[in-house]
């Protein structure tokens, strides 16, 4: 029902905007010139007819539920209810009329049943009677007030200048919503355990917190020694250490070789074929690393007199800086050719070589940028989540042997929010305080990556 | 410079083609250039005076499609020879660029760059001279000897413009190239530069492509008059400017086109 209103007000839109097009074109075949062109004419009228529409809309979704639930509960008044059951009465009502309700039926709940259905209908009806009536009107009204000197330039514009707005604040409330939901549950998981063992303490082992009996008492002492972070953050680093060796070496020397060496032809094919590795699902490297390279790396070592395990932190981290080199290529390759072309003149008429150019002016005039796409880089290893919980293992260990298993943060949380869990358990909040620790380091990276650009570009603009 | 009355010339060029891809930009270009004078190159935009001008010091190997067709003869040695090393060319032939391009480091490794590269300078007293003496020469030793370590980037036009010139000349080229020097900077700026072409010719040869016709007029003593890729017309700047051969000279000298 909703679908078909709302399909045949965007119809009515459209037509407002012809209507309104049509209406400008008239006045300019009388030979009088137009404040704006017809188009905006179109435009202004349509406006007048999604406002309306949008706000009577939004007024029904707020008010409708509540009003139908005070009329029906209305019968019930006087009767000594308590809220919670009345609370449940409703729901009961709700579930009976949309012939869900499986329990032992009332008649005075078959009677608000009803009531309910008809209410229903009486308000379905009545908002496609208001909406339809109101958007008529105020379309007449605005098709009525243009004329030649009416402004409707100034706004068409200004509505879109809305929803722009609109749309952007969505994206910021939602970051916005996220943050808090962390910082809410980080700080009551703080509660329970101390900042303390959480930051310095270095054995974390979260599958404790399971053995507790639900029916017994939170007691926090039980708890110490189960969530020191330590070894995850350690993990952490060290797998994204490991990936930044892969990463930058090779997605900067390719990055390089796209931006100064590559004739037209091969940049033509190789860049983008680079940038398919971007495009690669983190799943399908996860397994890759899992399955293929961490079976290699073992028997690699175990040939050498090693003992590598199946599940090493090389061969997750080596995986994952992969994953990482088209983004440091693709950005280095984007600033190394921002480098204005003069410098590089200037270069080679003093008689420069092209690596010395490289190395001494277009490096250096670019490193800001390099930085930047590096430090990108690192945010993107440290928050990757897939390659390590396949092929690195779960058990965090405290270790800085790239051929042993670690953890890292990521895959803690997911360790910790797969299958069942509580609300409001120390254990499931934990991955909230993890959660929170992560975003704080890659905000901090980001930020840093975002000024070091920021400081480069200004330079050449 | 003119040895018992005998022009010396440094560079003979010799029926110059140049393509871009398919595209022929220039045409039997042959034109011969006295040495410790100031050759200006003017023509209307497009006429292909500055890809001349990057022929004399290969700058033209830099963009792929293009290909040089001819001989290019400096002190008597074919610099289009495949024998012709690059690096050692344009150590001998510096070149100022249109717009003025500093690389973003400081002055002093702004000049120091080409000694550096050709090896020039044996220690760091060395290089404090040839940087100390190239800003000199360049006019510009007085306004920035005090700030040798700050970036050649925060200087102004004109006075970036005289540290390239200085970058340039830091190698002691025999050839200095000048494509435009003063076409992005004041009048002031570029009175300063003129003054300076006319000091550097007593020991570098010089050719500036120019637009401005007063400022070949002021400032050479031969020109070359280039239009639609051709060599119309070149003799000493007197001559061309007074009573040129060509009705095309005229006409663009008088401001009748171009």
């Amino acid at each position: 029902m909703n679908l078909i209103l709302f399909t045949f007000i965007v119809l009515l839109g459209f037509t407002s905007y012809y209507f309104g097009r049509k209406k400008a074109y008239t006045i300019q075949s009388t030979k009088k010139r137009l404040t704006a062109l017809p188009q905006f004419y179109g435009y202004y009228l349509a406006i007048w007819c999604a406002i309306p529409a949008f706000i009577i809309f939004s007024l029904w979704a707020i008010f409708e539920p509540s009003i139908v639930k005070l009329l029906i509960l209305s019968d019930y008044s006087n009767q000594g209810y308590l809220d919670d059951e009345l609370n449940l009465i409703y729901e009961k009502t709700k579930a009976l009329s949309r012939g869900q309700f499986t329990g032992e039926i009332t008649p005075f709940i078959e009677a608000s049943a009803e009531k309910y259905l008809s209410l229903r209908s009486i308000a379905q009806s009545s908002k496609v009677v208001i909406v339809l009536s109101a958007i008529i009107a105020s379309v007449a009204y605005a098709y009525k007030r243009i004329s030649s000197n009416s402004r409707t330039r100034e706004p068409v514009e200004k509505f879109l200048n809305a929803v722009l707005f609109t749309a952007s604040l969505a994206a910021i409330l939602t970051t916005v919503g996220i943050v808090f939901s962390l910082i809410f549950q980080t700080i009551d998981f703080f509660k329970v355990i101390p900042l303390f063992d959480f930051v310095f303490g270095t054995h974390w082992y979260p599958a404790k917190a399971f053995v507790r009996d639900s029916s017994e008492a939170l007691d926090p002492t039980m708890y110490s020694d189960t969530f020191g972070a330590v070894p995850i953050f350690a993990g952490t680093f060290f797998i994204a250490f490991i990936a930044m060796c892969v990463a930058i070496p090779i997605g900067l020397m390719s990055g390089i070789y796209l931006a100064e060496y590559a004739s037209i032809k091969v940049r033509q094919y190789a860049k983008p074929l680079i940038e398919i590795l971007a495009g690669i699902p983190t799943v399908v490297y996860g397994f890759f690393a899992a399955l293929t390279v961490g079976p290699f790396l073992k028997e690699l070592g175990t040939s050498m007199g090693l003992e590598v395990s199946a599940e090493s932190a090389l061969a997750a981290g080596g995986v994952m800086g992969i994953m990482i080199i088209p983004f440091i290529s693709s950005l280095s390759d984007d600033v190394i050719t921002s480098v204005p072309q003069s410098l590089r003149d200037g270069s080679y008429a003093m008689g420069a070589t092209k690596s010395e150019t490289i190395k001494r002016v277009i490096f250096p005039a670019a490193l800001p940028g390099i930085v930047g796409s590096i430090l990108l880089g690192v945010s993107r290893a440290i928050g990757e989540t897939m390659i390590v919980v396949m092929a690195s293992g779960l058990a965090a260990n405290l270790t800085l042997n790239p051929l042993e298993s670690t953890s890292t943060i990521t895959a803690q949380i997911v360790v910790i929010l797969i299958g069942d869990q509580a609300f409001g358990d120390p254990k499931t909040q934990a991955a909230f305080a993890l959660g929170m620790s992560l975003f704080l380091v890659t905000l901090c990276l980001n930020i840093v990556a975002l000024r070091v650009v920021k400081r480069y570009r200004e330079k050449y603009e | 410079m003119r040895k018992n009355g005998v022009k010396m010339i440094k560079i003979k060029a010799k029926d110059v083609d140049v393509f871009y891809g398919k595209k022929q930009a220039l045409f039997n270009i042959s034109l011969d250039i006295e040495e410790n004078q100031v050759t200006a190159l003017i023509g209307p935009s497009g006429c292909g005076k500055s890809t001349f001008l990057r022929c004399l010091n290969r700058m033209n190997d830099v963009i792929d499609i293009c290909s040089v067709k001819g001989e290019i003869l400096i002190n008597d040695f074919n610099i289009n020879d495949k024998g012709c090393d690059v690096v050692r060319l344009r150590e001998k032939i510096g070149m100022v660029f249109q717009k003025p391009n500093p690389f973003p480091k400081t002055l002093y490794e702004n000049v120091s760059y080409g000694p550096t590269i050709h090896g020039i300078a044996q220690s760091k007293q060395e290089m404090d001279e040839i940087v100390e003496t190239s800003l000199k020469k360049a006019a510009l030793w007085e306004e920035v000897k005090d700030r040798l370590h700050e970036p050649g980037t925060g200087l102004s036009g004109g006075q970036q413009q005289r540290l390239c010139i200085a970058r340039a000349i830091s190698v002691r080229p025999e050839v200095i190239l000048m494509d435009e020097p003063c076409s992005a900077l004041d009048p002031i700026a570029t009175a300063q530069i003129e003054e300076l072409i006319d000091e550097l010719k007593k020991e570098h040869t010089i050719i500036i492509v120019t637009h401005s016709m007063a400022q070949a007029a002021r400032v050479s003593q031969n020109t070359g008059f280039f239009h639609l890729g051709q060599l119309i017309e070149h003799g000493s700047t007197d001559k061309i400017f007074k009573n040129p051969d060509n009705k095309k000279t005229q006409d663009y000298i008088t401001g009748r086109f171009g």
